[in-house]
């Protein structure tokens, strides 16, 4: 699908879905959203751009393999559960910071532990679909 | 207790498959960690079996939510005990990958996906909560399944789409009973759920709900009309990931039936003569199909289905002793199961085939790993002081107890069906004088491996024997541990007031 107006779209689609996606992992907390869904939208987000201008030009742009977005994610996500575990507390007990972040709100161990998902998401997505595309 | 540590297992498994993920690439820097940190997480379990038999059961609130309404982690005996035999074979399954499995399998992830499988079951084991348990078996369903087709060969491939499609149906299955027990009570803890299940006046409802957790549990751990997929799929992957399955994964579905079947639904005597029943027939029918086959492993696998049979017979009879006896089985099985298909694959690596009616001499060529191997094989038997005997002396014991002849009858026929199922192997494989087998090109065969590696696939499989050795000649110590599990799985006070508080104050 290699016509101007995709391929014109898509350099705008990508930021756009990319903010978008983390706009809705920060909401997930107490709204519809979090780490699963924004994931899925970021991933789609580098599929499109994907499938406007090809493969090789994504994976220029990610530089790296995406499969390594899973390892980071799990380590985020498992250092997150455990980290009450060092307090004494039990494992995946919500910690909070003391003060609220500007435009964040407040943040917890629970929002790490949705980052680490965000990530694994992208990872385990991008490396279906590149795999994927590459065997076609 | 409320400790929050006695989730270490599973963590500790996860980290492992984490820490391997980061080295994709580097086959050797995955195998000496995964050996290592299986090491550790052996020292973890220990540690775990210890604590919870001198203080009593350990529990943790995953997230600080109180009990009836959060996911709680318990540690009874039982769960310590299953997450220790873990392990143990863990731990000799590993060190028998690294001799074994071919680099091409290494490189697409063998062994995070090991460890993953290892998380799972230790999450099956020591959670309490049922919706929880579906979640860990889902975990181990489908790390199992990336483990038997990694890979992809021809018959490999047929043999994971009937395990694959029979592990889904069990899932859906267990799924559907949840779902009508969470109509019926509106709770998912097990504790809990022992409490309300009891009161419940609708029993019809609540029996066709426990039949369905029995179908469930009954086709992952391949009891009598369900069993079919098991031979059929077990002896296809390469031999380190048929011991992980044949010693680990059916256990999972007994034990699960052991916890379900003593804590939440007790039988009734309609349930106890189904399960005897099926029980029965599923030792009759994996005993007589182990001696018709040819394949070394599809022996293994028809004796795995036949034991099954031994261990649902325990929860057939239903009484203390039975139980104590299904327990100190489950002991015995992981690891000579496990030591079983290790011993297998050495086989194969030395002579280049599974096929019983070409091997042969192999007492003559090599006595010494003959004599190490006959270890498991007669423990599987249960020629007296060896393991597989004193379990069965319980089995009898009360089936005399309580006029259950027809279970005995079936037992002991078992028995004998396996001893003879087992003098054949030994007969043909190790006794028969064999001709000499045409070279494989595609085979590595042990004496062209590197030493590190030939110690490697021998190590394990000396460290299983004497296990199983220990567990035949000091059962002492074995019975000692099974009663103190068997009591608990007939009186689950104890476990139910560990997780809701004293049950006094519980009922109105």
């Amino acid at each position: 699908m290699k016509t101007i107006i995709f391929k014109t779209a898509s350099s705008y689609l990508l930021p756009l879905l990319l903010l978008f996606a983390i706009f809705i992992l920060l909401r997930g907390h107490y709204l519809p959203g979090g780490g699963f869904v924004g994931g899925l939208i970021a991933a789609i987000a580098f599929v499109i751009h994907s499938f406007a201008n090809g493969i090789e030009k994504t994976r220029g742009i990610i530089k790296f393999h995406p499969g390594f977005l899973m390892p980071i994610g799990l380590s985020l996500a498992l250092l997150a559960a455990i980290t009450p575990l060092f307090t004494g507390g039990a494992l995946m007990t919500g910690l909070w910071f003391e003060n609220p972040v500007p435009v964040i709100g407040m943040v917890g161990s629970a929002l790490f532990f949705d980052i680490g998902v965000f990530l694994v998401v992208i990872g385990v997505v991008l490396t279906i679909i590149f795999t994927i595309s590459e065997t076609i | 207790m409320s400790n929050p540590y006695i989730i270490l297992p599973i963590i500790f498994q996860l980290f492992t498959a984490i820490l391997l993920m980061f080295f994709w690439t580097q086959k050797n820097i995955q195998k000496a960690i995964s050996v290592a940190l299986s090491v550790v997480t052996l020292g973890i379990s220990v540690w775990l079996m210890t604590i919870v038999l001198k203080n009593g059961i350990y529990v943790t609130q995953a997230g600080s939510w109180e009990a009836p309404f959060g996911i709680t982690f318990i540690a009874d005996p039982l769960s310590a005990l299953m997450v220790l035999l873990t392990s143990i074979a863990g731990l000799a399954v590993s060190i028998f990958s690294v001799g074994s499995v071919r680099n091409a399998r290494v490189r697409f992830g063998y062994f995070p996906i090991f460890h993953f499988l290892l998380m799972g079951l230790n999450g099956a084991f020591l959670t309490g909560d049922i919706f929880n348990l579906y979640v860990w078996f889902e975990i181990i369903i489908i790390s199992s399944f990336v483990l038997i087709t990694l890979g992809g060969e021809k018959a490999q491939i047929e043999g994971s789409i009937k395990y694959v499609t029979m592990n889904l149906l069990a899932s859906a299955i267990f799924l559907t009973a949840i779902a009508i027990l969470y109509g019926l009570v509106g709770s998912l803890n097990m504790a809990d759920l022992s409490l309300k299940v009891a009161k419940l006046e609708n029993r019809g409802l609540v029996n066709v709900t426990a039949i369905l957790f029995f179908v469930g549990f009954g086709i992952k751990s391949a009891v009598f009309p369900l069993h079919f997929w098991l031979p059929a799929s077990y002896h296809t992957p390469p031999t380190a990931i048929s011991a992980i399955f044949g010693g680990l994964l059916t256990k999972v579905g007994v034990y699960a039936l052991l916890r379900v079947f003593t804590l939440i639904f007790v039988p009734d005597e309609f349930m106890v003569s189904l399960i005897s029943w099926v029980a029965g027939l599923t030792i009759l029918t994996g005993c007589i199909g182990a001696l018709i086959q040819n394949n070394i492993r599809k022996v293994f696998s028809y004796l795995i289905v036949g034991h099954i049979g031994y261990m649902i017979a325990g929860l057939g009879m239903f009484t203390e002793a039975a139980l104590i006896g299904t327990v100190f089985y489950l002991i015995h099985d992981i690891i000579v199961k496990t030591n079983l298909f290790m011993v297998s694959g050495l086989i194969f690596k030395i002579k280049g085939t599974f096929s019983m009616r070409n091997l042969g001499g192999f007492y003559k060529e090599y006595p010494k790993l003959s004599l190490l191997m006959a270890i498991p094989i007669f423990s599987l038997v249960g020629i007296p002081p060896l393991s597989g005997f004193w379990a069965k002396l319980f089995w009898v014991e009360s089936g005399f107890e309580i006029g259950n002849f027809m279970l005995v009858a079936f037992i002991i026929s078992g028995s004998f069906l396996t001893l003879f199922v087992m003098a054949k192997l030994w007969s043909e494989v190790f006794w028969k004088d064999g001709d000499k087998l045409p070279k494989k090109i595609n085979v590595k065969y042990f004496w062209e491996l590197k030493p590190i590696k030939r110690v490697a696939m021998v190590f394990p499989i000396v460290f299983l024997s004497l296990i199983s050795l220990y567990i035949g000649l000091g059962a002492d110590h074995i019975i000692q541990l099974s009663t103190i599990i068997g009591k608990q799985l007939m009186d689950t006070t104890p476990y139910i007031e560990a997780v809701l508080g004293p049950i006094t104050e519980l009922q109105p």
